[in-house]
């Protein structure tokens, strides 16, 4: 059986957990064995959605205690319950929770772990493969053991939503007293959060003033985007921090990654090259940017990304 | 205040990356290495300056041969008090977890700190592998950590945020930006690294499992496409009809 943790930060599975399931049904398909589902805490309104994306089963571990996370309960409870159900493979996400969980469990487990996958396992020698040296190069690990754990990349596979709602069942798992106490959560409402984005509008120095970034943002509310930073941007607090993507901020993958005025440092593009379609609009022809572009805008932003946005306005009127 | 540190050596981000032949190994040859930067900027320092206002000391660990030496001098002169080097070519994050864990378990450290991944594997698995063998918590992708008595209030990225926590000591923590600023050695650190202690420890045997198969180069892009800056409906098209991206 694969077990998948379809994890609810705040109370709602997100996009990341129906990518996971969607993916370890594929896997359960190859070993020809059934996907089931496990999600923690009592606030969980959509689980049932699980068997959309190919969960056999949902199984909820109803316990409020879980409903703030800490690694080292909720590792504790994944463990029973993949040992309950007999899991051969555990999927989970590779989110700030899932990362937290995932070395755990497998210490727990005495199972081989691969984290950040972006591919469906080799059958056979279920050798899964990632990307490694910040997108640089990419490896493929061979796990050995009789149960074996993987994380997986945001938007690395496609959520498959063709299948239909299941019930959830309950199940009891001892659930440890846990040492960290959270006190609050503070995050941004409304936008998208960067990891998760399918289109991300990111914008440096080029920009000039932070009081420039009305049309970035026109662009990325047009596109339903999320909007990120190089950064010396976030340094010089134009823009917050969180959004600040690159070696030293934060890794993404989405479908589509525009850069604005952005040139294109080794540092910078450590953190976004693995997007799929990258799109660089830039002054300066010579930007590196372009080398790791697929498709470019040699031209002042200040005109193009207006130009842009009414171009894209006037696609998604006539789609 | 007894602080554990523990440093991965990297290649800078600005290396050329190459593997021999059968793609079983990472050419060194030509590569800068440096420690990796979430462990010196972040965990090493924030230790540091803990240290300096709580008194206790700090100890730097590497799990990697003596070529690694270097890199262990870089962090007793940044301010760790003392060093210890596990005498290994780490084949994996588990194993390096299992080594920090084997040393840790007897010294009674009141927090390990380490970087929220290495540059290289960008795996985070260590400190949570290390909290799980030690039974502590864990706190991942902290960027602001402090103390009060017994108890750490720490900030702790999420998706889209921070979650704000508390903690008693003992616990394991993975520092990400904004926890400290990255210090520059100075001469007298470099100085008095070099009489600073540095311990070899032998290893514990570890049995993988998990094998690397092979490392490969991403496919070259096919080559940037230039779309006149005055036609972005073109743009549009082409990011629909050929990227199917929007
Ligand atoms: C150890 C280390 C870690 C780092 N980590 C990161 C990281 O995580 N993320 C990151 O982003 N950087 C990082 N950096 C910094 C990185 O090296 C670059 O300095 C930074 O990315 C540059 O930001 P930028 O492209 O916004 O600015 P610049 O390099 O100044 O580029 C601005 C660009 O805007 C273009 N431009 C200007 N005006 C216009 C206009 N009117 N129209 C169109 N284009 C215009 C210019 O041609 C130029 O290419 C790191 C550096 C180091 C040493």
């Amino acid at each position: 059986m694969v077990l998948v943790f379809a994890e609810s930060p705040r109370g709602q599975i997100k996009k990341t957990a129906f990518e996971a399931v969607t993916y370890g049904k594929k896997v359960a398909d190859q070993l020809g064995t059934s996907c089931v589902a496990v999600v923690l805490g009592t606030n969980a309104a959509n689980a049932g959605e699980l068997g959309k994306y190919g969960a056999s089963k949902v199984l909820q571990v109803a316990d409020a205690a879980l409903n703030d996370f800490d690694s080292q309960t909720y590792t504790a409870v994944l463990a029973d319950v993949a040992k309950q159900q007999g899991a051969k493979v555990v999927v989970l996400c590779h989110t700030s929770t899932g990362k937290a969980i995932a070395g755990r469990l497998s210490v727990r487990l005495g199972a081989g772990l691969v984290s950040g996958v972006n591919s469906l396992p080799e059958t056979g020698t279920f050798s899964v493969r990632k990307s490694v040296f910040s997108g640089k190069a990419i490896v493929d690990y061979s796990i050995k053991s009789d149960v074996k754990i993987v994380s997986l990349m945001g938007n690395a596979v496609r959520p498959d939503a063709s299948g239909s709602p299941v019930s959830i069942e309950n199940i009891s798992v001892s659930v440890p007293a846990g040492r960290i106490r959270v006190k609050s959560v503070k995050t941004q409402e409304g936008t998208v959060p960067l990891p998760e984005a399918e289109i991300v509008v990111s914008a440096g120095r080029g920009m000039k003033e932070p009081t420039n970034w009305g049309i970035v943002e026109d662009l990325a509310n047009t596109l339903g985007a999320t909007t990120a930073c190089s950064r010396p941007v976030a340094d010089s607090g134009w823009r917050p921090h969180h959004e600040h993507v690159g070696q030293t901020g934060i890794a993404i993958r989405p479908n589509l990654y525009i850069a604005i005025g952005i040139s294109g440092a080794i540092q910078h593009l450590a953190g976004v090259n693995n997007s799929k379609v990258i799109v660089v609009i830039n002054k300066d022809a010579e930007a590196p940017f372009f080398k790791a572009a697929d498709y470019g805008v040699v031209g002042d932003l200040f005109e193009v990304v207006p130009r842009l946005t009414e171009a894209i306005k006037k696609f998604k009127a006539a789609h | 205040m007894k602080i554990l540190v523990c440093i991965s050596q990297t290649p800078d981000t600005t290396s050329k990356i190459s593997f021999s032949a059968d793609g079983r190994t990472f050419n060194e040859a030509g590569v800068q290495f440096i420690m990796n930067p979430y462990d010196e900027w972040y965990a090493l320092v924030r230790a540091c300056e803990l240290r300096e206002s709580l008194g206790g000391s700090v100890t730097a660990l590497n799990v990697g041969p003596a070529a690694n030496e270097t890199t262990i001098r870089k962090a007793l002169a940044i301010g760790a008090d003392e060093a210890v080097r596990i005498d290994a070519v780490p084949p994996s994050s588990a194993f390096v977890a299992k080594q920090i864990a084997s040393f840790a378990k007897d010294h009674g450290f009141d927090m390990i700190l380490l970087g929220k991944e290495t540059i290289d594997y960008n795996g985070s698995e260590v400190g949570a592998m290390v909290s799980e063998h030690l039974d502590l918590p864990y706190v991942s992708y902290a960027s602001k950590l402090d103390l009060n008595g017994n108890t750490a209030t720490i900030e702790r990225e999420i998706e889209g945020g921070v979650e704000i926590l508390e903690v008693d000591l003992p616990f394991v923590a993975s520092a990400a930006k904004g926890m400290a600023e990255q210090r520059i050695p100075n001469m007298r650190g470099i100085m008095s690294a070099r009489t600073k202690p540095l311990n070899v420890v032998a290893p514990v045997p570890f049995e993988d499992q998990v094998e690397t198969l092979k490392f490969t180069l991403p496919p070259a892009k096919a080559g940037v496409k230039l779309v006149n800056p005055e036609d972005m409906d073109e743009l549009v098209r082409l990011l629909h009809e050929e990227a199917k991206a929007i």
